[in-house]
Parts: structure tokens; sequence; C-alpha cells
């Protein structure tokens, strides 16, 4: 395809992908090349060694971002993704890893010291372990904080909010009370692949589930029409109708449920 | 302040060998909302401890919760001294995982007011890095071009500083051209005149050359292991540009030279500024002199809204309308890495996206992050009020810091 955007332009990815592929070999989970990145997927265990050997011997001299992604559905959920610059090569790509909670990855901040403070960022954001980095602590977030805010399971409110207390003098915490609960529009195209029913649509979709064979209508054996269901028609539910007169009584038929008094009555009633 | 002193020394006349101090949050040379635990030995600083994240706001995870167009005025407020150039890494970003063609006079305008945007921020810079080390009046000499620059940013886009005038697909409006010819004027006339008028005072002044010359002295292997971008690596003597180097837009019809420092000292790095100043202006005098007439926005109606007047009169640009600023435009899947040279370094956008109209993670590479990390290492050693010269060098705005 060709390349239509403006984007930076930096030197050729020619054969990049293959020599750095050789040169990681058991090291290298996969190698993917997809919207003009080059993507490495290295196992976490030599992640440090893919890293130094991509900076000693492959000139990516510059670490410019560790950034973390969470995909929860995943059994390794957080990925941290390195993003590699060559000054001389004028050529950058991304390296990354899987990991989760229980599964520290090794700390590139023996290769970088800049390592130090992104590493900080992905354990507070996400709650990655990095194995090696000494001062592994929040960065971003609050003193005291608890959680990992950037997971995709942490509510976009948090769950503590703070605000000057006139009578205590000073900053309190407080659960988040929210005075409209947040609105999350869903504007997606529902003939594009919605996998719920609109509002409104449950009253047209039938309510119990679609037999392999449907019911027709064609034959008198299969729809139940005929002499027994003619005859079941005719029987009465009670003995007779409610009688509209109370002194003309059919025998057996039930009470009037209303109480007004007969038409006559009324007649006379509006005479008088 | 919290002064941790075991026993005072005025009463005991023992000496106290080291304590630590407090350095903002609320400290007029912090530029922001920057606390820093200074170690110190005398007025000796021996240890740094940055403490960054006051001003963090989730932008990042605000931006997984809106649709690509929506997330775009966040950029505007990272780096609130220089907004264009924030809003340039992430609209090239999403341009990039849809390969989209940007129409040329687009391109043109946003290399003109990413290098305005440029001058504005070296304008608030350069000053504040002045006030810092004890003048006055060159920052309110700067701050007079500085809005200028706004009000050409208020012409283009109706707002000074939150323009939200990129757009994917190219820029929101057209320029009118009396802002062309007036901003053509304005890099003639009062630009140098004003700036060279307040560099006359700074750059060979006795008082401010001793407080930054041979401050902060970063070798280049350091300037490189530490992350370093910009102005940052530049006075350290590396030549890198992403501008020269990795060309976005027209950049790479531009004809402009890249400052380098000798010393990597604070006064080369504000030299470079100052130097780059000029290179913009020069680059903005091309644009202005090869703009193309032609459409400001790519043509691409699954993207780019259509114009107000066609929806008159048109259904289908009704339901473009409609679409696009309802469900908003859907992005490919997959992940790219897009940096561009911002006014304080590389500024990269990482975009991960699952094919919907959200973008699924978007991290945002700050620039100060990894030069305020190196803070320690660069004051150790020099004197406490180095460190307010040190951290006006280093251009830091928290907005982009602590996102």
């Amino acid at each position: 395809m060709p390349v239509l955007h403006s984007a930076p332009r930096h030197a050729p990815h020619d054969g990049v992908r293959d020599t750095l592929s050789t040169a990681l070999g058991t090291m290298l989970v996969a190698a993917k090349e997809e919207h003009g990145e080059i993507v490495l997927s290295v196992a976490r265990d030599s992640l440090e060694d893919a890293l130094r050997l991509l900076r000693d011997e492959h000139e990516y001299q510059q670490l410019m971002e560790i950034a973390g992604v969470d995909y929860p559905s995943r059994p390794e959920r957080f990925e941290v993704v390195y993003m590699l610059l060559s000054l001389t090569k004028n050529h950058r790509i991304i390296v990354k890893t899987t990991a989760s909670e229980a599964t520290p990855v090794p700390t590139a901040t023996r290769l970088w010291p800049v390592a130090g403070w992104l590493e900080r960022e992905v354990f507070d954001m996400y709650g990655v372990v990095f194995a090696g980095n000494q001062d592994l602590r929040r960065i971003l977030t609050d003193y005291g904080f608890e959680g990992h805010p950037f997971r995709k399971d942490f509510p976009l409110t948090g769950y503590q909010e703070l605000r000057y207390s006139e009578e205590d003098k000073r900053v309190v915490y407080e659960p988040v009370k929210l005075a409209q609960d947040f609105r999350s529009f869903d504007f997606m195209s529902p003939w594009e692949g919605a996998d719920y029913v609109l509002p409104g649509d449950e009253k047209v979709a039938p309510a119990t589930p679609p037999v392999d064979e449907p019911t027709t209508t064609g034959k008198k054996g299969v729809s139940g029409a005929g002499e027994p269901t003619d005859s079941k028609a005719e029987e009465k539910a009670s003995a007779a109708a409610p009688a509209k007169d109370s002194s003309v009584r059919e025998k057996d038929a039930p009470d009037a449920t209303d109480s007004s008094p007969p038409q006559d009555a009324t007649k006379k009633g509006g005479e008088a | 302040m919290s002064m941790q002193l075991e026993k005072s020394p005025t009463t005991t006349g023992e000496v106290v060998d080291n304590y630590t101090i407090n350095f903002g949050p609320q400290h007029p040379a912090a530029h922001g909302v920057l606390r820093m635990v200074l170690e110190l030995d005398g007025e000796v600083i021996e240890r740094v401890d940055p403490h960054v994240g006051l001003l963090h706001r989730g932008t990042e995870k605000l931006i997984e919760h809106k649709t690509y167009l929506q997330a775009l005025p966040y950029f505007d407020r990272l780096d609130y001294c220089s907004p264009l150039c924030m809003e340039h890494s992430y609209v090239l970003a999403i341009e990039k995982m849809l390969n989209l063609e940007v129409p040329l006079r687009a391109q043109y305008l946003r290399v003109l007011f990413a290098e305005l945007t440029r001058i504005c921020n070296h304008m608030l810079n350069i000053g504040s890095h002045v006030m810092d080390v004890g003048a006055m009046t060159p920052n309110l000499w700067l701050f007079e071009i500085r809005e200028d620059c706004l009000n050409f940013f208020e012409r283009a886009s109706g707002a000074r500083m939150h323009s939200a005038w990129f757009r994917p697909g190219g820029v929101h409006q057209d320029v009118p051209l009396k802002l062309l010819a007036d901003m053509s004027h304005w890099l003639d006339t009062r630009l140098p005149e004003l700036f060279e008028d307040a560099m006359s005072l700074v750059v060979d002044n006795r008082i401010f050359k001793q407080r930054n010359v041979d401050i902060a002295v970063v070798s280049r292997d350091d300037a490189v292991r530490w992350g370093f971008s910009g102005p940052m690596i530049r006075a350290a003597g590396i030549p890198w540009d992403i501008r020269k180097s990795q060309p976005y837009d027209v950049y790479d019809r531009m004809d402009f030279e890249i400052p380098v420092g000798t010393n990597s000292d604070c006064y080369d790095r504000m030299m470079v500024r100052v130097e780059e100043v000029r290179q913009s202006a020069k680059i903005m005098k091309q644009c202005l002199a090869e703009i193309p007439e032609g459409p400001i926005a790519s043509d691409d109606r699954k993207i780019v809204p259509p114009k107000r007047a066609e929806m008159k009169s048109s259904m289908e640009s009704l339901i473009h309308h409609f679409k696009l600023y309802t469900e908003g435009f859907h992005v490919p899947a997959g992940e790219v890495y897009v940096a561009t040279e911002s006014p304080k370094g590389e500024f990269g956008v990482y975009l991960v996206s699952d094919g919907t109209n959200k973008p699924y993670r978007c991290k945002i590479r700050p620039t100060a992050f990894s030069h305020l990390q190196a803070m320690d290492f660069m004051c150790k050693g020099h004197m406490l009020p180095d460190a307010t010269a040190i951290l006006g060098a280093i251009d830091v705005v928290f907005g982009e810091c602590d996102r």
C-alpha cells in the first residue's frame, strides 16, 4: 500500500525486521510490520538481553518511552512496550513483552537510566512490577494512593475524591459521590456488529428461543384446526353471559359486576 | 518548608552536615507544581528527588473514553505553552493509522502554525529562564511577542491557547488572507526588532553568563542514555532534530539550520532556543511564500466532516456530519508510535486501536518527564540557586509532564 500520510518519515524498514529477527533468535516470540511500524515481541525473561543486543549491536541507542497496555481478557493481561530510537540509523522500532501482576519484568535501568521513571510510571498506572528497579515508588498518583488507575477495570471516576473541609481546616478524602452518573454514550452503528438488543427491539424479538422446525398453519393436524377445536370453542367458560337486567336472570348466570341501577330506573329518575 | 535539624547549630555549636529542604510545590521558579526534595550540604546540592504528578489529570484514561476527535482538545491542555505542537503528534498518529492523505495547503498551514507555536513557547521559556536567574525586563519584552503570537492563533482558530485547530485530515478552518499578510509583515518588522532587542540584554550579560555557563554540563553519552531530546540533546552537541531527520508534513521542503551547543551547559540550552526562534521565523517565511491554494482538509467524508454550506443542500453531507459528530470515525486496529519535534523535544503518541471509534490506549510521551528525571545528576554538586537555572533551561511544563 502506498504511503499517503505525512507522519514522520524515518529510514526505510527494508529488511530490518528479518535482520533483527535473526539476531534475536530464540528470544523473539513474534515480529510484525504493520502501519509502518516494526513491532518485535520478546520473551519476558530475555527482555534485558534483547534490549542490550539491540542497543549495543544494532545501534538503537535511545529508549524514548515505555508504555503499559492492559488487555484484561488475556492470561497475561499487561503489555509493556518499549520505543527504541536509533540516532545513527535514523530508525525506530517497538519492542514489547507481556506480564501479569504476579510476573515481574526485568528492569531496563541497567541499560538506560531513563528507564527508572518510565518503569515507575508503568508500575504506578498498571501494577506491573519491574525486577531490579531500585526505586519502584509511585510517581504520578497521590501520596498514599491505592490501586492502579489505568487498568481497564478501574473506573474513570476513581474511588476517592478530596475537598477542603472548613470544619477540619484541611483537605479531606471522601468516597466519590456523583451528582449524576457517568454517561457513556454509544454511537456505534447497530447494523455494524452491535452485540446487544437495541432498546425497544425486545418487544419485536420472540420471547421463546426459535425452534428448529417452525410450526406452520398449513395442515389441520399441525395447526390444531377442525372439529375438536371448534367444539371446544362452543363451550361456555361460564354457564351463561352476565345478565343486564337482574330481574331477568338466566339460570346459573353470575351476578352483574356493575352495580349501577337498571337503565329503566335512570330514565324514570331523569323525568322526575 | 521543612527543615530536619536534629539539633540547632546556634545553640550547641555543632555543625549540621546535611539537611533536606522542600522546593515547591508552590514556588515561582518551579514552573508549575513541581516539588523537589533537596538534600543539601550547606548550600551544595547532594541529592534531588523531584516529586511529579501533582497535576496528573489522567488524560490518557480520559482519552480512552472519548472518540478520536473528542480526544483532540486534551492535547492542547498538555503543554499549554505549545498547544498546536501537541496536537500535531496526535493527528499525525491517527493519519498514519488511517493512511490518510492531507492536502498540501493543510500541511503548509500546520508547519506554519507549529513554528509560530515554537516561537511562542520559546518566548515564554527564555523569558522565564532569564527571570529565574534575576532579570525582569527581557521577560516583559518577550511577552509582547508572545501576545502577538496568541493574537495570530486567535485569528486562525478563535482561541488564544487551546486552539484544537489541527484535525485528522487537515486543519479545521482556512485562514484569512489578511492573517497571512499580517504574519509576513510581523516576521519582517516586529519579531526581529523586539526579539533582538530583548536578546541584546541577555546573551552577553555578565550576570546571566555567571549564572548559566558551565552549569549542569551533560556529556553526549549521558544525553543519549537519559533519553534527552530537543534543545537538551542539541545543546550537548548532537545535531538531532526530528523535523530534519524524520520530516513530517512539509518540513522536507523547508530550508533551515539545526543549532547545536558546544559546551552542553544551561547557557547553550538557552542559546539553542534563541537560534531556533530565528530558524522558525525563517521556516515561517518560506511557508508564507510557498503556500499553495487548495483545500485545507482531506475530502474523505468518512473522516473529515463536510462544509456547513454543503450540509444545507446535500442529504449525504448531513448524514456524514451527523455520523462524524456522534459516532466518529473508526480507525483500523493496530498500533503506531509517532513522535514530532515539539519546542521542548520529542513529543510522542503511542496509539493502540482496536478498530472502534475510540482509542484503546493512547500513551503520551512527554518531553519533560525524561529531562526532569535527570535533575538529580545534573544538580549534584551545584549550588542551591543553580537548581532554578537548571530547571529553567530544561523547559518544563507540568501539564505535559504529569498529563
